[in-house]
């Protein structure tokens, strides 16, 4: 029966590969392949249920399968099922069916009818890939999926500019959350010398507790994962990309930000919390976020005038209140609440067109007009507030993307294929005089690591600024990658051949891939240039899908082998280089801005010949 | 731009009569999309206005080519099209450039050349540092309830109210002290911001069309209230002026915030000065090809209609009738005016505008509010009340402010959170009326009275008087009767049959109700008009007017609702016995009527299966409206093309496919044409808005369109847009228009050119519509039977080219229908093959 917690994973992703198969126009097919997945999957999670509490409630574990062995490095992929699991599992199982029956009728003749449903499709295998996972490199897994497939369904309608902007907006707060949990993976490993399945949290918490730099590892671990969850159950700060994404067709909206998606956080602290249960400190981080956020989220909630923004809003502070009753440890409470969050917001979501003949009607009753009333300055301010979302929006930008943005812009020089490929030399240079001469570097006493590190990041966030042609801003993307490696090989020493092997080849392959596409763009009117949006998908929507794959391809995403590559990588880093582990993790984290940007810049947007209708840009 | 002298009140006047006017959501009123162009001829005009603003105002070269290829538009027809316009020698000539001539079809739109220099010159975004903050505070101003808590003050006008909060408020609006001092102390006009931005006056009018069509949704919008503030319930003073001056007032801000004092307005950067916005537009060749493709496209419809039209022979109704039945005039009547002449032989049909020829407010019972229900440019001067409404208005705890709050939200959510999943397998495996669904029949209890008639003169409410005097009965009823020819051979029963349409999850339900009742379902016209003509002392004033109505005669209000097909009556107990035994009958009628007429409307819907049993067939389209997952709940006025008005004898003998407007009228009771020009009245604004607005929606779905309605939301009760930051979207969204074929109203009339003439010139807004071509109108000579068509100010015959042998007979409907071919995609090639052609019925 252990072995039946991969189909959980393997029906939908199965199903996902089979719709790709079909047209767009062909919905008869597409929509029988969703009908037997629905209904498979709920009989498997119901089934399931039934079978694990005629055994006694026992969790579940099951090894699925090894990625990658070394000496110091395992890199497995671990399947668990317990309580947890199982409510998120029916809970998901109930509203994929809900929300796919919902959808039939409701895309039927959409240009996006196939996209939706493949979508969502592989959305249901991410989530189970997070709700079943045993260690953090299966849920890992999960969470990029996850992130991918919101970036579809929010960029749906790709040739309209709000999209396409907000998909980008979403994106930057998703890929924050992947650069802490990537962190926390590798803070895990050097506290715990192994990699950790969540069964065993408990010893981890043991060693962190030992005090001295365990403490501060623990302390560290803890911070990313609370900061994983926060951004991606949109809590303070980051609260407001909630109701940005509310992009796409409403049934998307309504499974992904008012119910499972959003609640994903919930399922990380709940899974971590054996290993932060004893932290106090902890617990009140995790209260004052979620009470932050569900006393803010409610004011901006009740002075919303749009119906989606608003259901947004609420959801968000009943989230805040989770994360408070998580900390708090009413897990069976959280659980309630999660469920019923759920299927509350997605229903309100589902029918929030009807709001306008309801509440019409409803006024022709019971409309009272206003009453004079005294303004006061406190009513006033939060009055304005609310309807400002507080600023959290602006302080996203201006605070976290702003300066880096800043930054890009002042290392345009880099975009000169000159100077890209002579930083790259020194840099090999350099991590070829440490090979022959292991002394020479040491005795200079200079940060090599970091510096190669630097210039990773200054092509990455160049190249994330960039302003002129895409094939440039794509190269320096690999010239990036490039100096990871040596900078890490430096750190490092000794590499072993297979981990390059399987770092290089998955990032160069979707390099030459993505490089194809995009001089094969430039063939149509010679210019890529990143100033403006170009809208290409809407005469060449295959090029379009492979350039998607050779971005995901390009930073990790696991259809490549450099998927465990880069958390092999990772892990050669070691606790005492602060600097080189922040500024690697930036330049993970800009590199799939910068690389989505190319996307989104090259392919989405309105499309720039005018002549068929185009969006105006307002819309 | 040539003028120098900025006039303000000129610029906004200019400002409103382009922008879009329509209104908010719950009164949708169809209207022509180019409205500010229609005392143009209509291709100069569309040119002209796609060549300002971008729109696309015609299908694409390729669809047209596409079109001619798959035979939907006739080779016949084209080269008959080229001969007229450019004559016999230029036919091979233009037929090679209509047909293989490659154009360029790129259309660069004058607007928004002026403000793109503000990203030239500073590469800044202008409009998304401005318009995400613009849009959030005149929705949250002009919310009608969505939010739990309303704006404060928002019952001043939108500059106090804002400029009060903002006096009060510790944090501001604006993010430079410098433009909230500004605004705070008013010390500001148009023209002076305007001078502040864009410097040279030369370039203030041009710069606030770029502003304003940068987001012509909300401008329109507000526009719109601001001349009917009564679409909003909660009444909101806004005008247009105010919110382009704190627009302004926020682009200053924001350059202040970015730019500091470094920048200099905008007229300083203009390389190259765009040309005038609405200038003359030459005539390129392109549009002449495309105005060929166009009118072929149109005739190789309308030429197949007017053969049929010959070749159907006379059908008439039996002596002794059934009974007889009206109709409104809606398209959407045409089947099931076909299928109970088809059930029932002997009973007789007709068409007349849906308000019964009777205008009123009306207020339901305890409501706060009057509805009109009338056509949209006629005021009332009348009010009807209901009384004694028995049936209980329901609540959803769903849309209950409380799951926002913080508490009760947590209460909410682990309590009916769990109920709504129960809900939500409810509604979509067991479909039934909710509240939340917009009901056609709670418009008025079935079992209420109304007060329609009129006691004493000095009882009014709000200045209006309550019910109508005998005499005022007495014309309606007189002017109604005379308008359909109905002046003798009554039969014992006839029934006035309002429509109303009920549909869930549709923010554009008002689309889909009457339209000659304001966007509301009709049944209170109809049960008014059929009080008035059974009250005896009107029946013994109109005996003295030459109308004699018999003593055994009963006029019985009823309602269609045309998404659900499910008919209500009203008043059925005032039946004397004889009648009520015959009623039992014909309701039986009715009733297989409508589910002919499921079974004829299933066939475009892809999720029912028109070969099963009838009666499933009905309940399929009973749940489609009441469906919550299903966005077209009823295709509303799509495939619109035809308006006939005449004897029901013209098309009696004709499967229209639900494409035609059918107003009856008697030539033989009108000689003199004063009767037809006032059926001809309403005809161009009511069926030709709807006809245009079909069009435009159709061929732009994005920017004159609403775009799909899958990831609309709601804004503050008045409309939808994507996204919470997007520009509201006016006209029809995408699962409207999508089996419209987008060609201008054909009318025909059954009446002498002459009278025909006379009618449509009776006043300039009628005939505006015929001389510039945004509708077609063909005159059927009754004794002649021969037709002519309207041009260049005269008619003309038209000798239909379809030969007699192509117009097909119907010999079994239901075999028929079950066979019609559904579209494929809804690429307009394969769209319009699900709208057949003209037919004669067996």
């Amino acid at each position: 029966m252990d072995q039946l917690l991969v189909l959980f994973i393997g029906l939908p992703l199965l199903s996902f590969f089979v719709t790709l198969f079909w047209k767009n126009r062909n919905e008869r097919p597409i929509g029988l392949v969703v009908r037997y997945t629905k209904v498979a999957y709920i009989i498997l999670s119901v089934s399931y249920l039934v079978w694990w509490i005629a055994n006694g409630l026992t969790p579940v574990s099951f090894k699925l399968a090894t990625l990658y062995r070394s000496d110091n490095f395992v890199f497995a992929l671990e399947l668990f099922y317990d309580e947890i699991t199982a409510v998120f599992s029916i809970v998901g199982a109930l509203l994929f069916f809900l929300v796919a029956t919902f959808s039939k009728y409701y895309m039927h003749r959409d240009q996006g009818y196939k996209r939706f449903f493949s979508t969502i499709l592989l959305f249901a295998a991410g989530y189970n890939f997070i709700i079943l996972s045993g260690n953090f490199e299966t849920l890992f897994i999960g969470w990029e999926i996850k992130g991918l497939c919101s970036f579809l369904l929010i960029a749906f309608y790709w040739n309209r500019y709000l999209p396409v902007k907000n998909a980008l907006k979403t994106v930057s707060n998703y890929r924050i959350s992947d650069v802490m949990l990537m962190l926390a993976m590798w803070m895990m490993h050097h506290l715990t010398h192994r990699n950790i399945s969540f069964t065993d949290l408990g010893e981890a918490k043991q060693i962190a507790a030992q005090g001295g730099a365990y403490a501060a590892m623990g302390v560290l671990v803890v911070c990313m994962i609370v900061l994983a969850a926060t951004v991606k159950s949109a809590q303070f700060p980051f609260t407001s990309w909630l109701p940005r994404a509310m992009e796409g067709p409403t049934s998307s909206s309504a499974i992904f930000y008012g119910s499972l998606s959003v609640h994903i956080g919930i399922f990380l602290l709940l899974r971590t919390h054996p290993f932060w249960e004893d932290m106090l400190w902890a617990k009140i981080l995790i209260i004052v976020t979620g009470a932050v956020t569900a006393v803010l989220s409610t004011l901006i909630a009740r002075v919303q005038p749009t119906v989606k923004t608003q259901i947004a809003y609420s959801s968000a502070a009943q989230i805040g209140l989770m994360f408070i009753e998580t900390a708090v440890g009413f897990h069976w409470l959280v659980l309630i609440h999660f469920a019923g969050n759920a299927f509350l917001r997605t229903y309100q979501l589902l029918v929030s067109p009807s709001v306008l003949n309801y509440l019409v009607h409803h006024q022709y009753f019971h409309y009272e007009a206003p009453r004079e009333r005294k303004l006061s300055a406190v009513a006033a301010s939060f009055y304005v507030l609310g309807v400002k979302e507080w600023n959290l929006d602006a302080f996203m930008f201006r605070f976290v993307w702003s300066p880096f943005k800043w930054i890009g812009v002042k290392l345009q020089f880099l975009q000169s294929y000159i100077i890209t490929t002579l930083l790259v030399a020194m840099a090999f240079a350099i991590v070829l005089a440490n090979r022959f001469n292991a002394g020479l570097l040491a005795g200079m006493n200079v940060p090599f690591p970091e510096i190669l590190m630097s210039v990773a990041l200054m092509f990455v966030l160049s190249s994330f600024s960039s302003r002129g042609s895409a094939l440039k801003a794509w190269v320096l993307l690999l010239a990036a990658h490039a100096c990871i490696i040596l900078a890490i090989w430096l750190t490092a020493g000794q590499i072993a051949s297979l981990e390059f092997l399987y770092y290089a080849g998955g990032i160069v392959s979707a390099f030459l891939l993505g490089y194809y596409c995009l001089q094969r763009i430039h063939g149509i009117d010679q210019d890529i240039l990143l100033n403006r949006f170009h809208g290409y998908v809407y005469e060449a929507e295959n090029k379009g899908l492979l350039f998607l794959l050779a971005v995901i391809g390009m930073l990790g995403f696991p259809i490549t082998t450099a998927f465990v590559g880069i958390d092999v990588f990772f892990t050669h880093v070691d606790t005492h280089q602060p600097v080189l582990i922040v500024l690697l993790a930036l330049c993970f984290l800009f590199i799939e801005l910068a690389a989505f940007r190319i996307l989104l810049r090259i392919f989405m947007g309105p499309h720039k010949k005018l002549y068929h209708p185009v969006a105006y840009r307002s819309s | 731009m040539a003028d120098h002298s900025f006039d303000e009140a000129h610029v906004i006047q200019e400002l409103k009569h382009f922008l879009p006017s329509q209104q908010a959501l719950k009164d949708f009123i169809h209207h022509n999309s180019l409205h500010a162009f229609q005392h143009m001829k209509f291709y100069d005009a569309i040119f002209k206005a796609s060549r300002i603003f971008g729109y696309q105002v015609h299908l694409q070269l390729t669809e047209y080519r596409d079109l001619y290829k798959s035979g939907r538009i006739r080779e016949d027809i084209l080269n008959k099209t080229i001969v007229q316009k450019k004559g016999k020698d230029a036919l091979a000539g233009w037929k090679q450039k209509v047909l293989d001539t490659p154009y360029d079809v790129i259309n660069h739109p004058r607007v928004g050349q002026l403000r793109k220099y503000w990203k030239e010159a500073y590469a800044f975004d202008l409009d998304n540092a401005v318009q995400p903050r613009l849009f959030r505070i005149v929705c949250a101003f002009l919310d009608q309830g969505i939010a739990v808590q309303r704006m404060p003050l928002s019952d001043r006008s939108f500059t106090q109210a804002i400029r009060e909060i903002e006096r009060k408020s510790w944090v501001s609006f604006f993010k430079t002290k410098k433009i909230r001092q500004q605004f705070l102390e008013g010390n500001y006009s148009l023209t002076s911001l305007l001078k502040q931005i864009v410097g040279d006056e030369a370039y203030f009018e041009q710069y606030l069309f770029d502003q304003q069509f940068a987001h012509h949704g909300w401008s329109g919008f507000v526009s719109a209230v601001e001349d009917n503030p009564h679409t909003l319930l909660d009444r909101k003073q806004i005008c247009l002026k105010e919110f382009i001056e704190f627009e302004l007032l926020l682009e200053l801000d924001a350059l202040h915030r970015r730019l500091g004092e470094n920048w200099q307005p905008l007229a300083d950067h203009v390389s190259s000065p765009p040309e005038n916005l609405l200038a003359d537009i030459p005539k390129t060749e392109f549009a002449e090809v495309i105005e060929l493709w166009q009118d072929a496209f149109e005739w190789s419809y309308y030429d197949g209609v007017l053969r049929g039209i010959l070749l159907a022979g006379d059908r008439p109704v039996a002596a002794d009738k059934t009974f007889q039945a009206i109709f409104c005039i809606d398209e959407r009547e045409d089947s099931i005016r076909r299928h109970i002449e088809a059930v029932d032989k002997c009973c007789e049909t007709f068409g007349a505008p849906g308000f019964f020829g009777v205008e009123f407010y009306f207020q339901q019972q305890g409501s706060k509010f009057y509805d009109k229900l009338c056509p949209a440019p006629v005021t009332p001067r009348y009010l009807i009340k209901e009384y004694e409404a028995t049936e209980e208005k329901k609540h959803e705890p769903l849309y209950s402010k409380l799951t926002h709050g913080f508490f009760t939200g947590f209460f909410m959510s682990i309590t009916y959170g769990f109920w709504a999943l129960a809900k939500k397998a409810q509604m979509l495996f067991r479909p039934k009326m909710s509240p939340a669904i917009s009901n056609a029949y709670a418009h008025m209890d079935r079992h209420s009275v109304l007060t329609i008639e009129n006691k004493r003169t000095d009882d009014t409410e709000n200045g209006l008087q309550i019910g109508y005097t005998i005499e005022e009965m007495t014309t309606r009823a007189e002017n109604f009767l005379r308008g359909i020819g109905l002046i003798r051979g009554f039969a014992p029963i006839v029934y006035m049959v309002a429509h109303g349409s009920s549909s869930a999850n549709n923010p554009h339900h008002g689309a889909h109700d009457c339209g000659a009742c304001s966007g509301r379902p009709g049944a209170t016209n109809a049960r008014v008009q059929a009080f008035i003509l059974n009250h005896p002392k009107v029946r013994a004033a109109l005996a003295a007017r030459n109308i004699n109505i018999p003593a055994g005669t009963q006029f019985i209000g009823c309602m269609h609702d045309t998404a659900a097909d499910v008919m209500g009556y009203y008043d059925e107990e005032i039946l004397h016995a004889e009648n009520s035994r015959a009623h039992l009958l014909n309701k039986q009628h009715f009733e297989t009527a409508l589910n002919l007429n499921a079974k004829e409307r299933s066939r475009r819907f892809a999720s029912i299966n028109t070969r099963q049993k009838l009666e499933q067939v009905r309940q399929a389209i009973h749940n489609r409206s009441v469906s919550l997952f299903e966005p077209r709940p009823e295709l509303g006025h799509g495939t619109n093309t035809l308006a006939i008005i005449g004897r029901r004898n013209m098309s009696k003998g004709l499967f229209l496919d639900r494409r035609a407007f059918l107003n009856s009228y008697d030539h033989n009771t009108d000689p003199d044409g004063s009767i037809l020009a006032a059926v001809m009245r309403p005809i161009g604004l009511v069926c030709g808005g709807i006809n245009l607005e079909y069009y435009f929606s159709r061929v732009d779905n994005i920017k004159l369109g609403a775009g799909t309605k899958l990831p609309h939301n709601v804004m503050g009760l008045f409309g939808v847009a994507n996204s919470s930051d997007g520009d509201l979207r006016p006209g029809l969204p995408w699962q409207m228009i999508e089996v419209h074929d987008p060609v201008r109203l054909l009318v025909i009339v059954e009446q002498s050119p002459e009278i025909v003439l006379q009618a449509i010139q009776s006043s300039p807004e009628v005939f505006e519509w015929y001389k510039n071509e945004w509708v077609h109108i063909v005159a059927f000579h009754p004794p002649e039977k021969q037709f002519y068509y309207f041009r260049d100010g005269a008619f003309s015959t038209y000798e239909p080219l379809t030969r007699v042998e192509e117009i097909r007979v119907i010999h079994n409907m239901e075999t028929f229908i079950e066979g019609a071919k559904e579209m494929e995609t809804n690429h307009i090639v394969h769209a319009t093959e699900e709208n057949l052609p003209v037919y004669l019925l067996d």
